[in-house]
């Protein structure tokens, strides 16, 4: 199956620069905001707007990573234990106002599990939740986003992949089959 | 290598370096949550864990109740010394009727070595050594080097030097394994009647003088004269034994280097250690308390990861 291209890297870029502009509209200095991106991928979306946040406002807003392994619901159902990632979020988020960050949407499990993960290190004013890819009509579980990087409509068996300069050469966001010989 | 290579912990000896470098990144983990505001975690909400206990413990019980119920699952308790056991049931049948009540994991300490391993062919549950007798006590000696990684940055290379009633203790013998699979040299140091006797089988060094040993290591890891398992006299008085194995704040400061000071607990304050050594600035006794928690959470998780639903 051929792979499809949902975002090329131009298009990935005006996407994030729109994210930003539509996050200063509601948060302005992000004086009381926090960004924390859920591993392992979400934390590239965080780096690539706190870069681009802070060229445009000339201030670096607070960012965190959230390791969700404990937290999910999938745990032993898996054919292989999860080894966590590294949390990192030395600051409170007592009464910020936090914005949750991943790369793609699909069933609203994994952002279930970060939301729990989150709670655990106190109790934010509001939540937000920002992601680059919403696949629609895939949840399982009542979870929506605020910010939308760009939704596209797939099959359930269909796989989203994003792949990052910084990791894979190349920013682009690709759709194909899951038994493709990627 | 994303699963430990054994299914139940009953010893050291049965692990892989990968196995021990596994629980120690998984333990950095559980640290890291158990210094949160909330120090739990629901990833084994539909676990059930019996802790039995055949032998007097406080910390190992606590740390393994606490480990248990940090990770959200349902733990029972068990204590010989109240139990059926002192009415004439087998080891086999007290376990059975327990699992009957439906439990995943077992955490056993017992006083006859190879009891853990001895339940696993037995019985369909996950099995934990908590310590068997003079044999292993696998969770000590995890926890014992993850300290020292934690202390010196890595425990390749690092000289350790265990100190006391070697021939009576399970946590010298795990220690030992465990030392050197992750590439430390290990000594072990006492009067001659404290060593075992095929000690050479296990490739360390042996020494029955305390300050040549504490000039050699890197850390020193004293253990407790463990006088309930001692039938008969090894040396002729307890404070004979502190004149010449004790360690001392002046032993310590007359060496050209800053030795990290361990001990497993429970502390003979006076006898094998004094108190300002054991509260001084070099001892990581309390931290070992610490990391106990974190290493047992680990394990129990690890082991829970392959029960299948």
């Amino acid at each position: 199956m051929d792979k499809q291209v949902i975002l090329d890297a131009q298009q990935f870029d005006l996407t994030l620069t729109r994210l930003c502009h539509e996050l200063i509209e509601q948060h302005s200095d992000f004086s009381n905001t926090v960004l924390i991106g859920l591993q392992p991928r979400g934390i590239h979306v965080v780096k690539r707007l706190r870069d681009k946040l802070s060229k445009i406002l000339e201030i670096s807003p607070i960012c965190g990573n959230l390791d969700i392994t404990f937290y999910r619901d999938d745990f032993r159902r898996r054919e292989k234990p999860i080894i966590p990632s590294v949390t990192n979020i030395d600051f409170s988020i007592e009464n910020k106002q936090v914005i949750l960050i991943d790369d793609v949407l699909f069933t609203g499990r994994t952002i279930r599990s970060g939301l729990d993960a989150l709670l655990t290190f106190g109790r934010p004013t509001m939540v937000q939740l920002l992601v680059l890819i919403d696949r629609r009509f895939n949840r399982d579980l009542p979870i929506q986003a605020d910010y939308i990087g760009k939704s596209v409509d797939t099959l359930h068996d269909e796989k989203v992949k994003v792949s990052w300069f910084e990791v894979d050469g190349e920013d682009k966001v690709e759709l194909y089959m899951k038994d493709s010989n990627e | 290598m994303n699963s430990l290579s054994v299914l139940h912990l009953t010893g050291i000896r049965d692990l892989t370096p990968a196995d021990i470098e596994m629980i120690f990144k998984t333990a950095d983990s559980f640290k890291d949550v158990i210094n949160r505001p909330i120090k739990k975690v629901p990833s084994l909400r539909d676990i059930t864990i019996a802790n039995l206990f055949f032998e007097n413990s406080t910390r190992t019980r606590l740390s393994f109740e606490l480990a248990a119920k940090r990770l959200s699952a349902d733990v029972v308790n068990f204590t010989a010394s109240n139990s059926s056991v002192k009415k004439g049931e087998t080891l086999i049948d007290t376990v059975n009727n327990i699992l009957s009540m439906k439990v995943d994991m077992v955490v056993i300490r017992h006083a006859s070595p190879g009891a853990a391993r001895f339940l696993t062919k037995h019985i369909p549950a996950k099995v934990i050594n908590a310590g068997d007798g003079t044999h292993e006590h696998p969770t000590q000696a995890l926890l014992d080097a993850y300290s020292i990684r934690e202390k010196l940055g890595s425990v390749e290379g690092k000289k350790v030097a265990i100190i006391g009633d070697i021939l009576h203790s399970r946590v010298a013998l795990s220690n030992i394994y465990c030392l050197q699979k992750l590439g430390a040299e290990v000594m072990v140091c006492g009067p001659s009647t404290l060593i075992p006797k095929y000690i050479d089988s296990l490739n360390v060094k042996v020494s029955h003088n305390l300050l040549e040993a504490l000039q050699w290591c890197d850390v020193a890891n004293m253990l407790r004269i463990q006088l309930e398992r001692q039938d008969i006299a090894y040396f002729p008085s307890l404070k004979d034994y502190a004149a010449q194995f004790g360690l001392s704040q002046e032993l310590l400061d007359g060496l050209d280097k800053k030795i990290v000071i361990m001990h497993p607990g429970p502390i003979n304050r006076g006898v094998e250690i004094a108190s300002e050594v054991a509260d001084g600035e070099q001892s990581i006794i309390l931290n070992q308390v610490e990391n106990g928690v974190a290493i047992r959470m680990a394990v129990i998780y690890l082991l829970a990861s392959q029960i299948e639903r």
